[in-house]
């Protein structure tokens, strides 16, 4: 038996506005992102076989599960009778989805998927959103004894520097580099630049990290249509291919993992990702990765293999920059574009797909061949890795 | 959302720090498990209760100020990464002490106390919070 593998091609992608979106409802800001997938790919919906949404926590802030079908109803697909389904996998809700469609597509079962993230975080407020967010940690043994999820960073964040000698200033730089970035993206939640300075001297939030450490609350969706090579070419459609994928899971609760520090799922699906897609670390064109804390900006950059364990410092500076070595989130990142939990991981495919076709504007990082997508749940229980492009 | 038997479920370990120990490669884990992570099928049956000390050191902490909603009559708090000496580390508080006395590596022992309630007139949980040696 012949068993014929379809490569996996984004054609279409579009996400809503991210930030505090008072007015407009899960359902809706899911309806709008694929929306605008649809008409970017310029398809129609018709020829969409299955349906792949992310989402992380809407059963308890917004009191919705049965996603799927929310999704494929008011997208106004209910009578193609095609399959829709959830994927929840924490904070990494969207790098997961993606892979399913990529493995959908792969296996050639599909021709057609699409992806669709959301996440409506301000329908609860101030400390009751803290609670509902720690439900990435283990409740039981961490959120129970008061963990949040930057509590748990920051007691990443202490040992860290004191092991190696870091300080706040190097996590900072994340900050402002992700701020920067995305002041020049107009879907960013915000888009004002910061300093070091201010960085440094916001409000702490669990020492010793700041406001400006952390990702903010941010509603938002975003959504891509992963066709195969088939499907392609039967309709002159072009596309940015998906190199690689890979995921890898690590301990629940950072305090029995072999170090407070050392991300393991991330280093083992960058790894894998690289290889299936038989490049190395110095082919990679830019990085978004999973800076849900600036502490993790660090950590990622090593854990995904850019530099050795203690060294990410020496990259924050001029590395990570637009024009640097290895540009880091030109989107703006988890800090400053956002973090809708279950749309944070496909608006990355996103800002990939408009970079890779030359479309990301001011932001564009100059000669991109290919980028790696880092999608993380909860302080590093796992990471999903994609690599799109060209190798 | 069934939190008092969620939380009744636990106490035991909660209130008298019982692990769980693998007659295989005698790891102790903490919070307990049913299946020991390195061996494995050969842990199946072998898991065992074992007392811990309450004894351990610190590992690293932060002082968290932005605080959940059971939590918000305690802001700020010290939330911490124990190590304790049968091996097993764990999170939990540090309490009767002032932030600037808590370094890493810092010797710690269990103390029983109230963790937080669920709402002004919900269930208070109990269990393990630690202070400094
Ligand atoms: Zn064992």
């Amino acid at each position: 038996m012949v068993t014929v593998l379809s490569d996996a091609y984004i054609i279409g992608a579009g996400e809503t506005k991210f930030g505090e979106l008072w007015e407009k409802s899960l359902r809706e800001l899911a309806v709008e992102a694929g929306l605008r997938a649809v008409e970017n790919a310029g398809i129609y919906s018709r020829d969409v076989e299955v349906l792949y949404g992310s989402n992380s926590l809407a059963g308890i802030i917004n009191g919705q599960e049965n996603i799927g079908a929310l999704l494929s109803d008011f997208s106004g697909i209910a009578e193609n009778h095609i399959p829709a389904i959830r994927i929840e996998a924490s904070t990494a809700s969207g790098g997961a989805a993606v892979r399913q469609a990529y493995l959908a597509v792969k296996s050639g079962e599909y021709d057609l998927v699409m992806v669709g993230g959301v996440e409506k975080m301000t329908d609860v407020y101030g400390s009751e959103t803290l609670d509902l967010t720690s439900s990435v940690l283990d409740r039981e043994w961490e959120a129970f004894f008061g963990g949040t999820p930057a509590a748990l960073a920051a007691i990443t964040a202490r040992k860290y520097m004191a092991d190696f000698k870091v300080d706040k200033e190097a996590l900072a730089m994340i900050s402002v580099n992700d701020h920067l970035n995305a002041s020049k993206n107009p879907n960013a939640h915000y888009r004002n630049k910061i300093t070091v300075e201010q960085a440094m001297n916001s409000t702490p939030v669990a020492e010793p990290l700041n406001l400006m450490d952390c990702s903010p609350i941010t509603d938002g969706a975003a959504a891509i249509l992963v066709a195969s090579e088939n499907y392609i070419k039967k309709n002159r459609l072009e596309g940015v291919r998906i190199l690689s994928s890979a995921d890898a899971q690590d301990y629940l609760a950072v305090h029995s993992r072999k170090s407070i520090y050392g991300l393991d799922s991330a280093k083992i699906a960058s790894q894998k990702a690289l290889s299936k897609a038989g490049m190395k670390i110095g082919d990679v064109s830019f990085v978004e990765l999973h800076d849900s804390y600036s502490i993790y900006g660090l950590l990622e950059l090593e854990d995904l293999g850019f530099a050795e364990k203690g060294k990410a410092k020496d990259l924050v500076y001029n590395e990570i920059k637009l024009d640097g070595r290895i540009p880091v989130n030109p989107s703006g990142g988890l800090k400053a574009k956002g973090n809708p939990f279950g749309a944070t991981g496909v608006g990355q495919f996103v800002e990939a797909y408009m970079q890779l076709n030359g479309k990301a504007g001011e932001r564009q990082v100059k000669g991109a061949k290919n980028a790696m997508l880092h999608s993380m749940g909860g302080t590093g229980s796992m990471s999903v890795v994609h690599m799109v492009g060209d190798a | 959302m069934g939190e008092v038997s969620r939380f009744w479920r636990e106490s035991v370990h909660r209130y008298r720090l019982v692990a769980h120990k693998c007659g295989n490669c005698m790891k102790v884990y903490f919070p307990p498990r049913d299946v020991c992570p390195i061996c494995h099928r050969e842990s199946i049956g072998k898991m065992s209760e074992e007392q811990l000390s309450g004894k351990g050191e610190i590992e690293s902490f932060s002082v968290v100020h932005d605080v959940p909603s059971p939590f918000t009559r305690q802001r700020p708090y010290i939330l911490a990464i124990i190590k304790l000496d049968e091996g097993p580390s764990i999170t939990a508080q540090i309490v009767d002490c002032d932030p600037g006395e808590v370094e890493i590596g810092k010797r710690v022992s269990t103390v029983f106390r109230k963790i937080a309630q669920q709402g002004e007139s919900g269930i208070i949980e109990y269990g393990y919070k630690f202070v400094l040696d």
